[in-house]
Parts: structure tokens; sequence; C-alpha cells
């Protein structure tokens, strides 16, 4: 006999039917009545209006009906809340029936009654539940007391529930250990800052005891509990992961993947020169691999996890580069992920290999994933330099199969690849060229357009490709419109001859006949540049572009020691701190590895980079925009670089401008004969990138936040001017003190030893707090980094007042008078200034300045207008001064 | 934990709901239809999708979706590792899964979800664990299920069925009512034991086990995954490997099992019932098995161990420009496989869409094409090594369409019996805590998992 039965009947009066059937005489007619009830239950259909009948069928001893009215009931009780009252009794009764099974279910089935009505009368049945001699009725239990939680917290903590469940971690059976962990942890979800799983080593003890003897799912409650807990010191790590480590075999996936998040974590604690440390290595590649071959969907959120470990811990997974190779039935979603990860483990020794394959995958049939294969190659040669020249030429193969999006795409990862070997690949550029025209995908289009414009000297054609474009120009997206606007003008500052008309038809485009904002203030600082000072132009369009880092998308460091303690959890698989996600205002606990002990080395590299670590020591990081946020909170991180070349160069000199504008005075000022840097165009070249470089600007004005943004380190002093000696640096505030880092390196071939450094009179008086202490002498190829402390007490070079923005603004910064803006209005400079005073008083500054004018306009918001007659006179000290 | 519980057919029909915690309305479910519509196969269905209040972990399994609802942060393998043991548990129940079984029995099936889960927490997932507290479908319902001709034959489909007049072969109504009546009067199919082995220190070990036959088998399975590339030469090659058991033996039983080479085995997954430190220490399998059969132990032995590639293929098929006709030939051969034969070969290919049809002649075995899903598959059965077998033929490719430029991956199944391609050997099998003395038996074999040679 079967079920289907009870879907069939779809006829009028099948509920009073079922009615005349509940209330029969015979036993088993009854229990086929609730039979049906239950399956139009579980397709969807309402039989709430049975309540009263099926709860009169509960008083039963036959168990089968008994759990068939429960099921009943857990569904339906919350709408008939009244009625189910009447059910109380029977469960109250139940819950002292001799056999376990009964207690057990009753207890679990009233804490699956969600009425507030209900849940008073449940607490004295669950206290005795709870203290059952019978541990499958108090695992049952312990599991009941989370629900009622879930349904009336206040009620759980009045009644003493949770000091009852914390006992039970210590009870003699596992399953209850386990359950009470499960319930304690979902408890603690909604309550992120008590303390109810305060662990200590005796607690954890019994956790570790009860691991080996529970269920696979006990197994995971408790590896995630284990997770939180930080060990006192580095033996206690090793020992719980020494004991942690059998889990690794087991068959079910999810005790594996907690148990690597457990090891992961504590093994930021040993110390790397530990033998224990290289075993657990090893020991963890493994699983790690045998979760690949498990089904699609485990291989994804395994995958997911494993691009976290292979960020934080490339050496796990540096051999195992083939199990990650796609094969052609994996699901996409597989693929995209196999793909990210191989790029990450791609490295010089096993390059050859990963370019073979990634060509093999460009020739596949999904469109997606085909692009991320072309996108792969691009981002291989970036990382790996010795093998740029190969995937360029694979890309060159990929581009004459003439497939539409695998050209398109091609183009884009050469213009990076480009940008990262400049003047290197410029040979294709003509196969480039030739495929001009089946580009229509804006992305494609803006990287031709760039690599045109970059190369313009070296493309015969160069203006006729670009005018090519220049007929749409409308009918483009803003980002070709953009590019296409630089291009043209690189093209005309390379070759002015003959490009003048055409330079001239563009700016007009963008200038006129446009409403974009960015685009229109674009055009009109080009044209201004180019009206006024071609040669200031030439500087900042050509101005040599930094690189673009090797590693691309990466997760940010302090994020991915979060996720890092996240394996294995939803946030490891959206690769995003809980707190961004998780439903509701429920607090969440930022959790964070823990440090490495004191008995470790000291030489290492700190876990977490310093604020704005210069490249090259951390590979820099390029947030994605879903990063953003965490990007603001820390302002620890350059602005994502997604934007036109431009942009980039602007935002990291208006970087530079922001420490003081008057660099190169101060740089004039040191002992060494330094070129000034460039800092010079930047308020010129900012505004694309002001909004971001606003905020900096504030944050590093307050100078409280310990994550200002410090600008990356220039040569101050090239090796061929100083016999060998290179210097290079930076200047730093740092919670109000200032200090200038240095970088030395010693390119002679000879020991240097006996630094000293002098300052000479500057405008801002600054002096080294302390003296320059170069410990060990410099031997040849060697590279020390120094940070100097300063202090603005040194005597004041007193200068003739400069009539020019940068002054000016300098000048008032000094006097904390910060710029936000800047803006040139009909030939007039305008600055955006604010200053707050030491009550709290806010002002608002705009300070216009006129060429060949001496005289300066100064306008004022604020909210006390009282003070503003001060302001006036203090900026008439300072600027006059 | 887990939330909810969506069945939903391949046509979009939710067909089963099960609520763990309060009731989630079944438009949640609007969020993975999207999602399904977005992928091109099922297949295709990221596991994970996120709502603004909830997110969906899905499995595809025999042509259902089961999509479990979650609200908090929750281990997603748990909850995917859960949703299989649960497919596991309906075809351990109904021998297979599938939308009419499932609706046929779904009282049992919402029994059964119930037991698995409370409140989200898992209770009883272990199959002998549930089956004493759910009695699984009797075999004399089956019996009646396949009298009356259909898996979901009741007593109203009879009823209706009789008022018309049949055809002959129709089994005698009044039997059919005697045979009825009978299952109908069965006992209820709920037990009425506390579940020992959940508790017990073996949980996964019901007590008081007995059998006339004690016998316990034990199948080494190994399927060989690999890239083969277009030169021949091996891309990746894995092997992944189980040992699946059958014990039916008397009480408490402890098992020993030995390997003559153990360390093949440095990457394993054992079951349970399996202790870990014995098998650290001296490299053995001592356990106390469950009753019936399980996976003892998988295992996984990976490319640099060198996997030996008992195939080989060799294969010209060539596409020119601007012409209408395209070569194919396929040759399938032997190649390190210790003397044993291999049967079972299969081969399957997906031609590019220019490929309008082709006309082949094999030496040996049946071709099929078909030319909507472009799909070649030849079952070519056991391979001679004196006589190889081969496909050959032509192509007819869209005319005037340029040369396409994916070339068709050839996937490989392939059968041998009485081989561990990797070499293991089971050494001895010991029993101790009974007297008596079982039957023992192990049988080794080795398949093709994804096996792709590329051309």
């Amino acid at each position: 006999m079967t079920d289907s039965k009870y879907f069939t009947t779809t006829k009028k009066g099948e509920i009073f039917e079922l009615k005349a059937e509940l209330n029969s005489d015979k036993k088993e007619k009854k229990k086929e009545a609730v039979k049906k009830v239950i399956a139009s239950m579980t397709v969807g259909k309402d039989v709430s209006a049975l309540f009263p009948d099926v709860v009169n069928c509960m008083q039963t001893d036959n168990l089968e009906l008994k759990k068939l009215v429960y099921l009943y009931l857990m569904n339906y009780a919350k709408s008939q809340p009244d009625m189910a009252i009447m059910a109380v009794n029977t469960f109250v009764k139940d819950c002292e029936d001799p056999n376990p099974l009964i207690r057990a279910l009753a207890v679990r089935t009233m804490g699956c009654i969600r009425v507030d009505k209900i849940t008073e009368y449940l607490c004295e049945p669950l206290r005795k539940c709870l203290k059952d001699e019978d541990p499958y009725v108090r695992k049952t239990a312990a599991v009941c007391v989370a629900k009622l939680h879930d349904i009336n917290a206040q009620l759980v903590e009045d009644q003493g529930f949770l000091d009852t469940l914390k006992d039970l971690i210590s009870d003699s059976n596992p399953m209850v250990v386990a359950n009470a962990v499960a319930a304690l942890s979902e408890i603690a979800e909604s309550h992120p800052s008590s303390d109810l799983l305060d662990l200590n080593p005796q607690s954890i003890n019994k956790l570790l005891t009860a691991l080996n003897e529970c269920t696979e799912w006990g197994q995971i409650f408790i590896l995630d509990c284990l997770a939180n807990y930080t060990p006192k010191d580095d033996r206690e790590a090793q020992s719980i992961c020494e004991r942690v480590t059998p889990r690794l075999s087991h068959a079910n996936s999810a005790v594996v993947l907690s148990a690597v998040k457990v090891l992961m974590k504590f093994m930021e604690m040993l110390s790397k020169d530990l033998d224990y440390y290289g075993t657990l290595l090893k020991k963890l590649a493994p699983p790690l691999v045998t979760l690949l071959s498990a089904e699609p969907e485990l291989q994804y959120v395994a995958l997911r996890n494993i691009n976290l470990i292979v960020q934080k811990r490339p050496e796990i997974l540096k051999h195992e580069m083939k199990v990650f190779f796609v094969k052609y039935n994996d699901p996409i979603y597989v693929k995209l992920e196999k793909l990210d990860i191989m790029i990450r483990l791609a490295s010089q020794a096993n390059i050859a290999q990963v370019l073979a394959e990634l060509k093999e995958y460009a020739t596949e049939v999904d469109v997606d994933f085909v692009r991320k294969a072309v996108r792969a190659i691009g981002r291989c040669a970036i990382k790996v330099e010795q093998s740029a020249e190969r995937c360029v030429s694979t890309l060159l193969d990929l581009i004459q199969t003439k497939v539409n999006y695998v050209v398109q795409e091609a183009i884009v990862v050469i213009k990076d690849i480009f940008r990262k070997y400049p003047n290197k690949y410029e040979s294709v550029i003509a196969t480039l060229c030739e495929n001009l025209d089946s580009l229509d995908e804006p992305e494609a289009r803006a990287a031709m357009i760039w690599i045109v414009g970059e190369y313009a000297e070296r493309i015969d054609n160069a203006d006729e490709l670009l005018e090519s474009f220049l007929e749409g120009f409308h009918d483009e997206s803003t980002q070709v419109q953009l590019q296409l606007l630089t291009a043209i003008v690189k093209l005309f500052l390379k070759k002015p001859t003959e490009t003048q008309e055409l330079v001239q038809q563009v700016l007009s485009l963008a200038t006129q006949d446009s409403d974009n904002p960015d685009l229109r203030d674009r055009g009109y600082i080009y044209w201004r540049l180019l009206s006024t000072d071609p040669v200031a132009a030439k500087e900042v369009v050509l101005a040599e572009k930094p690189l673009i880092s090797e590693e691309t998308d990466l997760i940010e460091p302090t994020l991915l020691d979060e996720l890092i303690c996240y394996i294995g959890t939803l946030a490891s698989v959206y690769h995003k701190p809980p707190s961004a996600f998780v439903e509701g205002g429920r607090g969440v606990v930022h959790k964070s590895l823990p440090p490495r002990t004191a008995s470790s080395e000291s030489t290492e590299s700190p876990e977490t980079a310093p604020a704005g670590a210069p490249p090259g020591e951390q590979p820099d990081v390029i947030p994605t925009q879903g990063d953003l946020l965490g990007d603001l909170l820390n302002l620890d991180l350059g602005p994502p670089v997604s934007g036109p070349p431009l942009a980039t160069s602007s935002v990291q000199m208006g970087a530079v401008d922001l420490l003081g504008g008057g660099l190169d005075s101060l740089i004039g000022g040191t002992n060494f004969a330094a070129p000034p840097t460039a800092a010079a165009p930047a308020s010129l070249g900012a505004p694309i990138g002001s909004g971001l470089s606003d905020l900096f600007d504030l944050t590093s004005g307050v100078g409280s936040l310990s994550g200002s943004y410090v600008a990356p380190k220039a040569v101050w002093l090239p090796a061929m001017k100083a016999k060998g000696l290179e210097i290079s640096g930076t200047f730093t505030r740092q919670v109000g003190a200032i200090s200038m880092d240095l970088q030395l390196t010693n390119k002679a071939l000879q020991v240097m030893t006996d630094f000293a450094i002098q300052f000479n009179r500057n405008s801002f008086g600054l002096a080294p707090a302390a003296p320059l202490q170069v410990h060990a002498p410099l031997s040849p190829n060697q590279t020390v980094e120094i940070s100097l402390p300063l202090n603005t007490v040194g005597s004041v070079m007193k200068m003739e007042p400069l009539n020019n923005l940068q002054a000016v603004s300098s000048r008032l910064q000094s006097s904390n008078v910060f710029t936000i803006a800047k803006r040139n209005v009909e030939a007039q400079d305008m600055l955006y200034q604010s200053l707050r005073l030491t009550n709290g008083i806010w002002v608002l500054a705009e300070l216009r300045i006129q060429p060949g004018n001496p005289n300066l306009t100064l306008s004022l918001k604020c909210r006390a207008p009282e003070v503003s007659q001060h302001v006036y006179q203090a900026y008439e000290t300072i600027l006059k001064n | 934990m887990i939330h909810s519980l969506f069945l939903i057919n391949s046509s979009g029909d939710i067909f089963l709901e099960k609520h763990w915690k309060s009731v989630v309305s079944r438009s949640v479910c609007d969020y993975f239809f999207e999602a399904q519509e977005r992928a091109t196969e099922a297949e295709n269905v990221p596991p994970v999708i996120p709502t603004p209040h909830h997110y969906l972990l899905s499995v595809y399994r025999h042509k259902i979706f089961f999509v479990a609802v979650i609200q908090t942060e929750v281990p997603p393998l748990f909850v995917i590792e859960f949703l299989h043991r649960v497919v596991d548990t309906f075809q351990d129940y109904f021998g297979v899964c599938s939308e009419p079984v499932i609706k046929d029995n779904v009282v049992v099936v919402y029994e059964v979800l119930e037991e698995m889960l409370d409140n989200g927490f898992p209770l009883a997932t272990e199959s002998n664990i549930l089956k004493e507290l759910i009695k699984p479908p009797t075999i004399l319902r089956t019996v009646v299920n396949t009298i009356t001709g259909r898996p979901g034959g009741d007593k109203e489909f009879l009823k209706t069925d009789w008022v018309t007049p049949r055809g002959s072969g129709a089994v005698s109504p009044l039997l059919l009512e005697r045979v009825f009546s009978c299952v109908y009067e069965r006992s209820t199919n709920v037990g009425d034991q506390l579940p020992t082995g959940q508790l017990s220190v073996v949980p996964w070990r019901r007590t008081g086990v007995k059998y006339t036959n004690n016998e316990a088998y034990f199948d080494v399975i190994e399927e060989i995954d690999a890239i083969i590339d277009k030169s021949g030469s091996t891309i990746t090659a894995e092997i992944q490997g189980v040992i699946d058991a059958c014990v039916k033996l008397t009480g408490m039983p402890d098992l020993t099992l030995s390997f003559m080479n153990p360390r093949l085995l440095d990457d394993v997954s054992f079951h349970p019932c399996v202790r870990f430190k014995r098998w650290e220490s001296e490299r053995i399998l001592s356990f106390i098995p469950p009753d019936g059969n399980f996976r003892l132990l998988s295992y996984h032995v990976s490319a640099q161990n060198l996997v030996a590639i008992p195939v080989y293929v060799k294969h010209s098929i060539s596409f020119r420009d601007s012409s209408a006709l395209g070569r194919f030939e396929i040759t399938v051969g032997p190649k390190q496989t210790m003397g044993k034969t291999i049967e079972g070969v299969l081969v399957s290919s997906q031609m590019p869409k220019g490929v309008l049809n082709m006309s082949l002649t094999p030496s040996q075995g049946t071709h099929t094409f078909d030319p909507v899903t472009k799909m070649l598959s030849w079952d070519v059965g056991k391979i001679n090594p004196q006589k190889l077998p081969s496909l050959k033929g032509t192509m007819s490719l869209q005319a005037g369409a340029p040369k396409p430029d994916e070339n068709p991956t050839v996937n490989l199944q392939f059968k041998i019996q009485q081989l561990a391609i990797s070499g293991l050997k089971v050494n001895r099998l010991d029993m101790y805590g009974e007297k008596y003395k079982p039957f023992k038996g192990i049988k080794y074999m080795t398949k093709a998992g994804k096996f792709q040679v590329r051309t």
C-alpha cells in the first residue's frame, strides 16, 4: 500500500470527509485519516481547520499515531494557539512516561510548538528531562533549550537553563556533549557578547574526548566550537592540533573542513621552525585534495575554501596543481573556481603545464569559462615574468582563431600585460590592430584604444585608427569615450603636427556635445592643459604609469585572516565577513587569528601588513567593489584602480600632495641633493580621483587614525648620483607623530658604514627627533628600512610667499587648515578647505585666487558665524606671515 | 541550522516541503527558480544561492532538486552532506529515489525526515537506527505494487478500475483485494523500541544481530580519473578507490583487515567504525562493522604515485575548411592491464555543433549518433588485444561553415575485473570476539571514472 492516494482526492467536502474519518471509532481508520491529513499538509494544502479533531487523536498508546499527530501539531499550533493549549496536558503526561522514547518525543515536540502561551508550561518538564537518567532524553532536551531560546530568550535565562546546558558539556555521554555544544553555539549566535561558551583547558579537554566518540554531526559542532578557543601558548595549540588531525581522515567532508579550520587557525600560533609545523602542513594537503573528488556541490564549497587557504598558506597545495585541472563535464561553477585556484598556484615551476591547460580551455564551448580562461592566461603572464613571452604568443594564437569573444578577451588582457611590461611586446600591436573591427564590447574597445594611444608613436596609422572610432563617438559607452579622449590627447602630444584637427574634434565632442560630467571634466582639463602649458600637459598625460601589481583579486590581508577563522561557513563561500551579510541586527563577533607566541622568531614579517606597506614587500591588493566598505573602514588601501590609467596616477599623486603640499621644498631641505618628486602636477590631474583622495585628506588631517594613507616611497637619491647609495623614502604621520621612512640600498660593490642625517632649515621646522640609526654596515646589494622620527622644533626657514596654489595650501595645511578640493573656474583657482577649532566648531572655507592678482577672496561657511571674523584674521596672518 | 527542505522536480513543481522550525513560505523557492533559469542545465545550478533573508543550498540527484533553506550562518558542507544523506536514506528505504516513489511513500518520507533532524540538528542519520525507528516498506507491499502493475497502486485505484472492463491477463480482483487487505492491516511502521544504537559506543551497529550464514564480503573498487592529451600523454591521472563491504555477521564481531602494501594508502577517509589509532601505528584496519552494506574506506592515489593507464585511444579527427566532409577514426587498445581483459568499453563524444551527421562503421559493437544533441556513443564491449576495435567513417559538416574551433573530447568507460589498478591487495581478514567461522570473500574491480581523451 502506498501513500499516493492521499494526493488523489481534490473533491469538494474533502475536509468534511476527513473530519468524519478522524472521529471514527476504528483505530485504523483514524490512523489512515491522520495520514491523509499529513499528506495534504506536506504538499502545502491548508488542513488547519481539522485542528481539534486531530488533537483528539493524540491520547493514544499507538506510537505511530502519536507521532503523526505530533507532526501535525508542530505545523499548525502557531495558527491555532488556543487549541494548542489543549495538547499541553498530554505532553506533560508523556514527559513522565516510563518509555524514554516517548519522554524524548514529547519534549522534542513541545519545543517545536512555537506558541508563547505554551512555553511556560514547558519549563518544568524540560528541567526534568535535562536531568533525565536516560542520555537519549538528555540529548533531546539539550536541543529543546535552543528551541525555547529561539521563542523566548528571556524565559530561558530566567529559568537557568543556560547553566544546566553548560553543565551538560561535562556529561558522560558524548552525544549529549555534542548536542549541548550545538545548542549553546546556536544560542551564542544571537548573543554575540555573552560568554556562554567560555572555554578553558578543562572544558576543551572534555570536548576533545567527546570528539572521538560522537557522531559525525556532533564532531562538526565540537570542531566549530574548538575553533573559537584561543590556546594560551603554542604547546597547548600543538596538543589540540594533534588530537584534531585524525578528523582529517573522516568520510564526512564537513568534519574534514571544520578540522582544517581548527588546524589553520591554531597553526598561526606554532613556530615555523617546529618539526610539527612542517608535519602539519604536509597532513593538510591530502584531505583537501580528496574533497575535490567528491560531488560537485561539495567540491564547490571546498574550492571556495581552498581559495582562501591557498592565499594564506600557498605552501600547502603548491605541488597539487594537477588536481585543479578542469574536466570538461565539471559544472560551470566548479570550473570557474578551479581556474581561479590554478592561477593562484601558478609559479615558474609549473607554468608550462598551466599554460597548456589554459589554452585547451580556451577552445571549450562555454563562453563564460572560455573568457575566464583567456583572462587567466593574461594573469599568468603578469604573475610569472618568465612566462610572459609564452603567454603573449599563446594569446596571439588565440586571436588567430578569430572567435569573437576570445579575441576581445585576449585584447583586454594584453593591455594589462603592456602595463606590466612596458615596451616589451609592442611587436604584437600589428596583429591586434587587424582585429579592430571585430571588437564590439566596450571593455575590449577601450583596451584597444588605450593600446593605440599609448604606443601612438609606433603605430603609423594611429591617427586613422583613432579617427575611425571617433565617428560613432556618441554611441560609445563612457568607458570607451574617456579612453578615446585620452588616447587622442596622447597621440597629439606625441605627433602634434598631424593631429591638431583630430584633437580639436575630440575635445569639442567631449566638452560641447556630451552631457556626461566625467567626460566633460576630463575634456576641459585636457583642453586647458594643452592651451596653457603643453609641457605640463606632456608631463601629466604622458607621465610614467605605476606598474600594475602581480596578484590581482587578492583578498585584503586582514579580511583574509578573519575569513580563515570562518573556514567551512557561508562567509568562506562568499569571501565576506559574516557581518557583511548575516541577517538582522545580530551583532557578529569579529574573529581574528591568534597572534604568534613569543617563542616564535621575530624577524618574520608581521601577519597583517602595516598600513600602506610599500609594494614589493606585500603584494598590493586591488580590492573589488564589494570590499570597498572594508576599505573605508580601514583606510589603508588605495582606491579601486579600475578606471583608466590617468585616474590611477592622479590618485597617487594626490596622496603625495596631502603629505604637506610643499614636499619639494622639504626634500630640497634635506641633506641629499635629491631631485623634487613629481608632486607638482597633482592638483591639475586630480579631479577624477578627487572624491577619494579627499577622504584620505581628511583622515590624514585628523591624524588620529592609525591606518592613514602613506604615500609610496619615491626615490629621492638615485644610486648614480651618490656613489652607489640609493635612498628612497616617504613621510608618514601616524597618531600625530611625523616620521620619515627611509629605504637605503647599497648598489655599490663596497660595504657602507657610518650613516648620519642632517636636515637643512626648512619651512616646517622639521628636524630629526632621534639620530639616524643604521646598526650594521650595509653590504653590497643589501637594503635596510629605517623609520626616523621627526619633530617640528627645528629652525624654520622663512620663505617669500609663493603665489601659487601649492604654496597656499601647504602654508595653510601647516596651520591645520586642510584643503579638501581644488577647482578651476573661469581662470580662477578655487581652494575648498576645512578647519576645526579646538572647541569643536567646524569651518568650511572657499579661497579664490586669481593669477596675477595678489588679493585673495575668502568665503566662509560655519554654524557659528561669530567666529568668522577671527578666521579671516587667522587666514590673513597665516598667508601674509 | 537547517530550517526547511523543499523537493522540486525538474519541471519546477515543489512536491514536498518539510519545516523543522517555523514555516518558511515556499515563495522562497522563486529565487531558486531564477537561478535555475539562468543555468543552462540542471547540473549547473549553483549549490549556494543567497536570498534577502535565507540561503538556499541545493543538490540535484535523480532528477530531483533537494533544496535546503537556512537562515543563519551554518557550515554549507554540513547541509550538503546532510542532503546527500537524505538521498541515500530514500534510496535505502525505497530502492529508488524518484518523484513517484517519494509521493507514494509520503508519510514514511515525512516521518523519516522528522527523525533525521530535530530543530535543524541532525538526530538520527544512520540507516540502521532510522530503520529501527521507522520501518521501511515491507516486501509484501512491493509485491502488491508489482501485481497491480504500477508503483502507485492503491485501494482507490483498484476500486475505480473494477468498474471498467479489463483486457485479458488481468489479475483476479478478488485475489488483489485479499492481498491488499492483508497489507492494509499490517502492523504500524513506527518501531516502539528505543533506538539503542544511537547511544552506544558503536552507534553504527544494532545489537542482537543474528544470521544463520555468517558472511563478510569486501569489494575493492577503483576508478581512474584521467585526462589524456592529444598526443596520448597523461595530463592528470588519479585513482579514487573505495572498499565497500557487505557484512552479515552474528553478534559483535571485531574485524581486522590488513593489506600487502598499505603504503599506497596515504590519503584515506574511514567509516567512523575504523580505529584510527591502530591504522596510524600498525597500518591495519580494525573495526566493529555496521550490519549490512557500508563503505569501509575510501582512498585516493594521486598522480605522483604514477597511475597506470590501462587503455589507449588512437584518433584521427579532421575537419577541413570549406569541405563538407570530415574524416573520423578512433581505435581503442589495451595498455598496462596486467593481463586482464578490458570489458564494458563505451566510447562517447560530444561532437561540435557543425557536425550534421556521421556515417561510421565499427569493427565491433554498436554505435549511435544523435544529430540533435550531437552525441556520439559507441558501445564497444570487450577489447580483444589481437583485433583492436575501431570506428571509422566520415562526418558531414555544415556546408560553407568555418572549421569548428572546439575539438571533441572523447569520454571513455570501461571495466576490468579482478584487478585493482593501483596494485592494492588485501592480505588477510581476521575476526575476534565471536566464536563461529565466517565466510569471507574479496573482489577487485577497476573502472573508468572521469576518463577523458582530448583530440
